[in-house]
């Protein structure tokens, strides 16, 4: 993968896979320490005790289309690569929290690419369910939130290109304004 | 958070549109594959690039949607164009400008790009 937003829509479409009906993605950077860290949370049906210890092989999967995933895997290579870890937690019928963390200056961390548009690309995945964002930098945050943007729209479907528009504009500013021009 | 009054604007523009549009119905659809493989080939961008050239050339007789794993990893990013009637057209390692002239050829003038189908490109 050539951003990190690209292992974020890819993780988030196990959560979506794995039946949730809200997943939450949390990005926090924080340069005085030097650690970044993204989190994807979901409710979906988890994983039991034994699978999820070994989950991180790339020859674990349920999927039946080829013999091997490697979402979880390459996640955590990224997150290796740069001195972090992967941190996974999971009951069955609770839900799963993948954490990521790197560490923010390392000349392998990958950028954090383009979020809008990963978080966009999974709320076509599936508009029924609902996402939230947050991304905390240095202190600064904005959350977005479908079930707020849902209940203004009603009846109007969340996947409406001018919708879509609006929304994307909106993370860019946002991102824009809690790094205080620096992204 | 740019205001929600704008977002209820666009809500009361498009209840007026939704009255008038009714399609997608037997059009055509446009599904890309966004498994890892997918999406580590660039598929997110190939679908946004699809999504943005329909909306931009006003078609309604498309819709674009994603799927999951199409089993053909080297290939990546595939787009497959399902129309009723026709044979299923697989297009593959679908960057951003071949999107763009899938839509203007194979969706709007009705002429697939034969190069870009995985029949021309495994030979
Ligand atoms: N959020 C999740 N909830 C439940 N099960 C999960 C979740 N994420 C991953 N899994 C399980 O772990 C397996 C491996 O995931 P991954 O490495 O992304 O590969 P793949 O999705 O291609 O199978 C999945 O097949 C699934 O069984
Ligand atoms: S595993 Fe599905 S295309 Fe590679
Ligand atoms: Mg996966």
């Amino acid at each position: 993968m050539k951003e990190l937003s690209l292992h974020v829509l890819d993780i988030a479409q196990n959560s979506i896979t794995a039946d949730a009906t809200l997943v939450e993605i949390e990005i926090v950077e924080d340069t005085k320490k030097d650690i970044l860290t993204i989190t994807v949370k979901d409710n979906g049906k988890g994983m039991s005790e034994d699978f999820l210890k070994k989950v991180r092989d790339p020859f674990t999967t349920t999927r039946t289309t080829r013999p091997v995933g490697m979402g979880i895997s390459l996640f955590e290579s990224a997150a290796k690569s740069t001195g972090g870890q992967l941190l996974i937690s999971s009951a069955l019928g609770v839900g799963t929290t993948v954490t990521a963390e790197f560490v923010h200056s390392h000349i392998d961390r990958q950028p954090i690419g383009n979020m809008a548009d990963t978080f966009l690309t999974i709320i076509n995945t599936k508009p029924e369910i609902d996402y939230v964002y947050t991304h905390k930098f240095n202190g600064a945050e904005f959350t977005v939130d479908t079930r707020e943007i849902k209940n203004v729209l009603m009846e109007v479907d969340i996947t409406t290109p001018d919708v879509l528009v609006w929304l994307k504009e909106n993370i860019e500013q946002s991102l824009n304004d809690i790094m205080g021009g620096k992204q | 958070m740019k205001s929600l009054a704008e977002l209820e604007a666009i809500r009361n523009k498009t209840i007026n549109a939704m009255n008038i549009r009714k399609d997608g119905e037997n059009g055509i659809r446009i599904v890309v594959g966004m498994a890892t493989c997918g999406i580590a080939a660039g598929a997110r961008d190939t679908l946004n690039a699809i999504s943005e050239e329909l909306a931009k050339r006003n078609v309604s007789h498309a819709t674009v949607s994603q799927t999951g794993c199409i089993g053909m990893c080297r290939l990546e990013p595939i787009g497959e164009v399902l129309e009723p009637g026709k044979e299923k057209v697989t297009y593959v390692k679908v960057d951003r400008e071949k999107a763009v002239r899938i839509v203007n050829e194979h969706i709007i003038n009705n002429k697939p790009v034969v190069e870009y189908t995985i029949g021309a490109v495994e030979k």
